[in-house]
């Protein structure tokens, strides 16, 4: 008799959706679905708002990536007073060190909190172990010393995204144009050296680099399970400097394919020329592709394994990063990276990264420098304006319209979770098939690998619905009379 | 002419026809206040500064001092009294402190912190208003307006003293509007004067947006209470 799964709700990722797994008569998987079942708010809502507004508003989308939602939007706001990228003018040297500085350390911290608080007690653990034991409390446990490490760096990381934006979630510090602060000498020594109960910049780096180790050692013990764990292709997206190595804040977009050819890269103010959004009407969350080569062949992966994957080389002023993704890149000869598990590989690398950088640009004085925003005047005002990061799980974009008297007409948003739409579904598909098809029992670690699968891209179904609120996910499997066969909420 | 009268059971000499709610905060007694503004005519719109004379109660903004007041203020009735009209204030319109630029330097919400109000404990109108962005330099958020009349009286035609706000209609359908005319030749001062004036975040001066970082916007500087007691409230 077939059947079919629904895992609900898919715990400990940000926001709320629901899986579905349909099985045939002899138990195999014939359809495996991530549905995201919420109302999209806040397009809506920000409208008849004063444009400046909307970094503000739209960064309570999220309570983990509201810097990049806020970045994005003071990119798109740039843009609408007329100092943004769309008119070639360039940022000043101290607003975009500022913004690059509270992004990077956004990133550190989502990273962190991800990484630590979610992966690597599966990790240490294995897929198979009780769920009481297989996250943070389970670690406290195991190992508290890594613990404590891991507090002091999210601790760190929200220091710094204070040290910016004023608050640790939610603050302010991009107005049109610029900043509406620099970083002081203060501010910037205490970050550096650290102070009672705040880590010093070395020590995060040192604690980035013992994240990556427990990668290595884990991939050393279970190399086959890591290796083949819903190894799913798809194109790779970031956005890219001049010399093709990603940029968090700022470049172009490309897309490469499995040889790292480059398939498309354009100006992200074009992305509408490019891309394409299919709707299912089973999920809220749209299927993004790119027109030239249709849906299936055109659906592209961002975050972090897609940006090690199209990043040529770091900088030689991350030496550590650059030495990390280095032996990624050797690990595929050169290939592009489809290994689902190793996006927390990657993951690690970036957290890495994002710390080497954090410190090389808290030693820049054009931190402290006065010149922070752009001037402009009605005579510049375009009214329209789009935005695009990396934010922690890939590329972002903020679109917005306003009318002469400031008025938002329009908004637009395509978040990191929604371009991995696609690629999330391959992937709940092939653990499905790989790990519940043909079996007469549907055991905790069954059901728990379809978790892991979709953990692996962090995904942010607040985001991607732009829902006001959190919402929970859910997997079911269903036989194939289409009645309920297991279920399961945490 | 002085007189003696007594606030909360302590004498103090005063001048007689003084406002009342000066010669508190001159002998450094605070009285939350909202419409007021010191050396200006009084208003009288909010209530906020409610305390007892001689078993009356009355905005003390518009009470002058005379001979034989008997005042109280820290009255235990008397102070839920005033945290309970501005919780009013909050239920009636529409206000989400997150997104607003005047957090940080909005006088209701400096109030707020003062009265010591958590939530409102008055179920929320959400009245459904409007905004008015029609004229060039100002942005009327009128879901934030509380009616203070400030604007109305106090920010005025340079050239000929005309209205340049007014309040159409009354109670739950009264309505800031803005003669945009007029507006549209205030000077960029005038501007900045009447957002300044506008104790919340209703006028908005299109340019400015969120130009103050957090921890170094007004009221995180120095609280309300501080710089009513310095009789300085703008420094
Ligand atoms: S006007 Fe004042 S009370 Fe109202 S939302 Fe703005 S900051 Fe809050
Ligand atoms: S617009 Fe501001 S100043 Fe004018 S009445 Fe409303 S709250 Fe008072
Ligand atoms: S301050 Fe006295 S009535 Fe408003
Ligand atoms: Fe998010």
């Amino acid at each position: 008799m077939g059947q079919k799964l629904v895992i609900d709700p898919v715990t400990r990722i940000e926001g709320h959706g629901k899986v579905t797994i349909q099985l045939d008569d002899n138990n195999q998987v014939v359809d495996a679905k991530l549905h995201v079942v919420e109302f999209r708010g806040f397009e809506k809502f920000i409208q008849g708002h004063p444009y400046w507004e909307a970094p503000m508003l739209l960064q309570r989308i999220c309570g983990i990536c509201f810097v990049s939602h806020h970045l994005c939007g003071a990119k798109a706001l740039d843009d609408m007073v007329g100092v943004g990228y769309s008119k070639g003018v360039d940022m000043l040297p101290t607003p975009e060190k500022v913004r690059r500085l509270g992004h990077y350390a956004q990133q550190l911290q989502s990273h962190v909190t991800a990484y630590y608080y979610l992966i690597v007690p599966e990790m240490l653990f294995g897929m198979d172990a009780p769920p009481e034991q297989r996250n943070v409390l389970g670690l406290v446990e195991a190992n508290p010393e890594l613990v404590k490490r891991v507090v002091q760096l999210r601790k760190w990381g929200q220091e710094a995204i204070k040290t910016v934006l004023g608050k640790r979630m939610h603050g302010i510090n991009s107005v049109p144009g610029g900043v509406n602060k620099n970083i002081s000498i203060a501010e910037r020594d205490r970050l550096l050296q650290g102070e009672d109960g705040l880590l010093s910049m070395d020590e995060v780096i040192e604690y980035a680099k013992e994240g990556l180790e427990i990668f290595y050692d884990f991939h050393e013990k279970n190399r086959h399970q890591v290796d083949t764990f819903a190894d799913v292709p798809a194109l790779n997206m970031s956005l890219v400097d001049k010399d093709g190595n990603v940029d968090y804040y700022h470049g172009n977009i490309r897309i490469t394919d499995d040889d790292k050819n480059i398939i498309t890269e354009m100006d992200y103010h074009d992305y509408l020329d490019y891309f394409s959004e299919a709707t299912e009407e089973w999920s809220y969350m749209k299927f993004p592709f790119l027109k030239a080569l249709g849906r299936d062949a055109g659906s592209v992966r961002v975050g972090p394994l897609a940006r090690v994957n199209v990043t040529k080389s770091y900088g030689t002023d991350t030496p550590l990063a650059k030495e990390a993704l280095e032996r990624f890149h050797d690990y595929t000869k050169g290939k592009a990276n489809n290994m689902t598990l190793h996006t927390n590989w990657a993951r690690a690398i970036e957290i890495l990264h994002s710390a080497e950088l954090i410190k090389n640009l808290l030693n820049d004085p054009d931190l402290q420098k006065e010149n922070l925003i752009l001037m402009h005047s009605k005579a510049d005002w375009t009214g329209e304006g789009v935005g695009v990061v990396e934010a922690p799980r890939g590329t972002l974009l903020h679109h917005y319209k306003a009318n002469q008297e400031g008025n938002i007409t329009f908004c637009n948003l395509v978040v990191a979770t929604t371009q991995n739409n696609t690629v999330m579904n391959r992937t709940v598909r092939s653990v499905a098939e790989e790990y519940l098809g043909g079996n007469d029992i549907i055991t905790e670690g069954m059901m728990n690998a379809i978790e892991v699968g979709i953990r692996a891209y962090d995904p942010c179904l607040s985001c991607a619905t732009h829902a006001t609120g959190n919402m929970p996910l859910d997997v079911s499997i269903y036989d194939a009379k289409g009645k309920l066969f297991a279920n399961k909420r945490r | 002419m002085n007189t003696e009268i007594t606030i909360d059971g302590k004498k103090i000499q005063a001048q007689i026809g003084k406002p009342l709610i000066d010669v508190a905060s001159d002998n450094n007694i605070y009285i939350p206040s909202l419409c007021y503004m010191r050396g200006k005519p009084c208003l009288g719109t909010c209530r906020v500064c409610s305390v007892r004379v001689n078993g009356h109660v009355m905005a003390s903004c518009t009470v002058p001092v005379y001979e034989g007041m008997d005042i109280e203020v820290e009255t235990p009735d008397l102070v839920d009294m005033r945290k309970a009209l501005v919780e009013f204030l909050f239920v009636e319109g529409n206000h989400n402190c997150p997104s607003c630029e005047k957090s940080g330097r909005c006088e209701l919400q400096a109030v707020g912190y003062e009265t010591g109000m958590m939530v409102a404990r008055f179920p929320y109108r959400f009245p459904v208003r409007t905004r008015d962005h029609a004229s060039k330099y100002i942005w009327l958020e009128r879901d934030r307006c509380i009616f203070c009349q400030r604007c109305v009286e106090f920010i005025r035609d340079e050239e000929t003293g005309q209205k340049i706000f007014s309040i159409d209609n009354r109670s739950t359908n009264a309505s800031i509007e803005i003669d945009v005319e007029l507006a549209d030749k205030m000077s960029p001062k005038q501007v900045k004067r009447a957002a300044d004036i506008c104790p919340v975040g209703c006028i908005i001066d299109k340019d400015l947006g969120f130009n103050k970082p957090i921890g170094e916007r007004k009221y995180e500087i120095k609280s309300i209470k501080e710089r009513i007691l310095k009789g300085k409230p703008n420094e």
